[in-house]
């Protein structure tokens, strides 16, 4: 069996380095006694992991699509359930159109959601719901902007990436009151 | 039939009954017949040894009516939906394990704690991953707090009172003693940076269901639950681990939490946008209503119950407050005409649910039995009328309006709104 020659100092640094990804030694105190044992990890490595978008952007992959582009994938993912034109189905919501003032509301992604980003977020970590993160990122792109499309808010041709999401206007953006403060 | 010390209408009792006397004093508590008429016999139990000891304990098989009301999954959406607690069979305040209500977005994922991470990242000093074994080694802090679904009780905003049970109306409520590892030890470790006010959560299920808190909170009393009344959480709890949020809506305490972010505002994720948000008349809505309102309920007698026999009751329910402890709960048995203060069990723990039990005696008329609670805050819980008038019809969320029992005078017990 090959075994490589190591110097006293790698054997040093590979006992070191175990000590700290096992959590024990002194590696797991802090100066005061406490225990800490998070290892660290940089931020580059999450990238593919962290699928969080947030409002201004923050978070978008690279990669762009079109509502173009986006009509295939939604009619092969998202149609049987959502519709051809949005209208939902049995306990399937809406997509497109509605009011938050009719009776009774019809609450969808032109009506009520205040950001893009939420569609973007919410598409690429949980739909469809039988294969969630199946799609490839520019096919979120496209059946974002698609639905987008449908609800009148971007063109058909108008490509959506992370650098044109903040154009992107939600009609609802300002239909919520923060509660976050009231305590 | 004896004078009792009437505290309220149509038969309520005062409650320092409950302290000084045996329910047996009050005259007209009628014993079982079938029982009482017979010459006793030695059971056969009492005749052979049972079954001996066992590894992982069951109830009775005589209380195997005492179930979840678990709804089945649309195929479309696998594992999305709920389960309630049976409140109306269970005494106490502690909700069984295998009772605890569940709510799903994606189903219950099967997960290997040696392979499941906790990582914090975002505005941190410094990026940290968390074994499930790390976090067993952290200093553990125990409390026993309520957790309750914002969408609980919803039924009770249609238009027509549903006959049913407690556990149909009110059954996304539970209580158990959690215990975990503080949010705010794991993220002074990482270090939080100067522009971090919102902490946003995701777990490991398949829908990656992600809410956003603010940092107040979650430096105040937030914590990585591991033990749900002792053992480690069950798998529809979050096992390994899940955040626990106490007193506000349970959508907030992500299950098999995964990913904690520091970041300077909330990610508007589809839970805290498109649902979990309570839309007004205006066509406006409020988002991040965190605290679970004031509220309480009547589990015995309630909804499709049945009084065997005139006479002696006890009124029980419980009370919770996401603002704090409950003061105080008022019971009427005359429909709101007159109330009286019902007895609080021990001493109520803050943010967990609190048992109250006031005696009463049924006359054999009709009656309207109701419960309201007041919190430390002096939050008093509001009648279904005055919180329908705080939103549009089409809200579901955050219904904390008071439950109204009807009883006939054949005893049947119905859910009422009036």
């Amino acid at each position: 069996m090959f075994m490589p020659k190591l110097s006293i100092l790698s054997v040093t640094a590979l006992v070191l380095t175990s000590l700290i990804l096992m959590g024990c030694g002194t590696a797991s105190m802090n100066d005061t006694g406490q225990i800490m044992l998070g290892q660290p990890i940089s931020e580059a490595n999450l990238q593919g992991w962290d699928l969080i978008v947030e409002p201004d952007g923050r978070g978008l992959p690279s990669g762009s699509g079109t509502a173009a582009q986006g009509q295939l994938v939604y009619e092969e993912q998202c149609a049987a359930c959502h519709g051809q034109q949005g209208e939902g189905g049995p306990s399937v919501p809406i997509l497109v159109g509605g009011s938050t003032t009719s009776t009774p509301p019809n609450l969808t992604v032109g009506s009520y959601w205040p950001f893009a980003s939420t569609v973007f977020d919410y598409v690429r970590r949980a739909m469809p719901p039988t294969a969630p993160k199946s799609l490839s990122n520019a096919e979120v792109y496209q059946v974002v902007a698609y639905v987008l499309n449908m609800n009148g808010i971007v063109t058909r041709d108008f490509v959506l990436d992370k650098n044109s999401f903040a154009q992107v206007q939600m009609p609802n953006h300002d239909g919520f009151i923060d509660r976050s403060q009231v305590q | 039939m004896k004078n009792f010390d009437l505290a309220a209408g149509n038969g309520l009792i005062n409650r320092r009954h409950m302290l000084s006397l045996g329910m047996a004093s009050f005259g007209s508590v009628v014993v079982s017949k079938s029982l009482a008429a017979q010459t006793p016999d030695i059971p056969a139990w009492s005749k052979s040894p049972g079954p001996g000891a066992s590894e992982y304990g069951a109830p009775s098989r005589f209380t195997d009516d005492i179930k979840r009301l678990a709804s089945a999954s649309n195929p479309i959406t696998p594992g999305t939906g709920a389960s309630r607690t049976p409140l109306h069979l269970l005494q106490g305040t502690i909700t069984p394990n295998s009772l605890h209500f569940e709510r799903h977005h994606s189903g219950v994922p099967d997960i290997d704690p040696a392979e499941h991470r906790l990582i914090i990242h975002g505005m941190v000093r410094q990026p940290l991953v968390f074994s499930y074994e790390d976090l067993l080694a952290y200093p553990q802090t125990s409390h026993t707090y309520f957790l309750e679904c914002s969408g609980n009780s919803g039924a009770s905003t249609g238009a027509n009172a549903v006959d049913t049970s407690a556990a149909t109306l009110h059954g996304l409520l539970s209580c158990a003693q959690w215990t975990g590892v503080m949010l705010s030890t794991l993220l002074d470790e990482a270090g939080i940076g100067p522009d971090a006010s919102w902490v946003m959560a995701t777990g490991a299920d398949a829908a990656s269901l992600g809410r956003s808190i603010p940092l107040y909170k979650a430096l105040n009393d937030v914590f990585i639950a591991l033990y749900q009344n002792g053992e480690p959480i069950r798998p529809e709890q979050g096992y390994p681990m899940r955040m626990f949020v106490p007193g506000w809506e349970g959508n907030v305490s992500v299950k098999w939490l995964t990913q904690i972010k520091l970041t300077d505002g909330p990610a508007n994720f589809k839970d805290e946008t498109s649902r979990y948000t309570e839309l007004l008349t205006n066509g406006k809505a409020l988002q991040f209503t965190f605290p679970m309102g004031v509220k309480s309920l009547i589990t015995s007698p309630s909804g499709q119950m049945s009084l065997q026999r005139q006479g002696l009751h006890e009124v029980t329910g419980l009370a919770w407050s996401g603002h704090g402890g409950i003061r105080r709960v008022e019971v009427s048995a005359d429909g709101g005409m007159t109330w009286t203060d019902a007895h609080l069990d021990q001493n109520p723990a803050n943010l967990a649910l609190v048992r109250f039990r006031i005696p009463w005696q049924w006359s054999g008329g009709p009656a309207i039995l109701q419960s309201r609670a007041t919190d430390a805050t002096g939050n008093v819980q509001p009648t279904r009328e005055a919180v329908l008038a705080l939103y549009s019809s089409a809200n579901r969320y955050h219904f904390n309006g008071i439950q109204r029992w009807a009883v006939s005078v054949q005893g049947e017990v119905k859910n009422v709104y009036a």
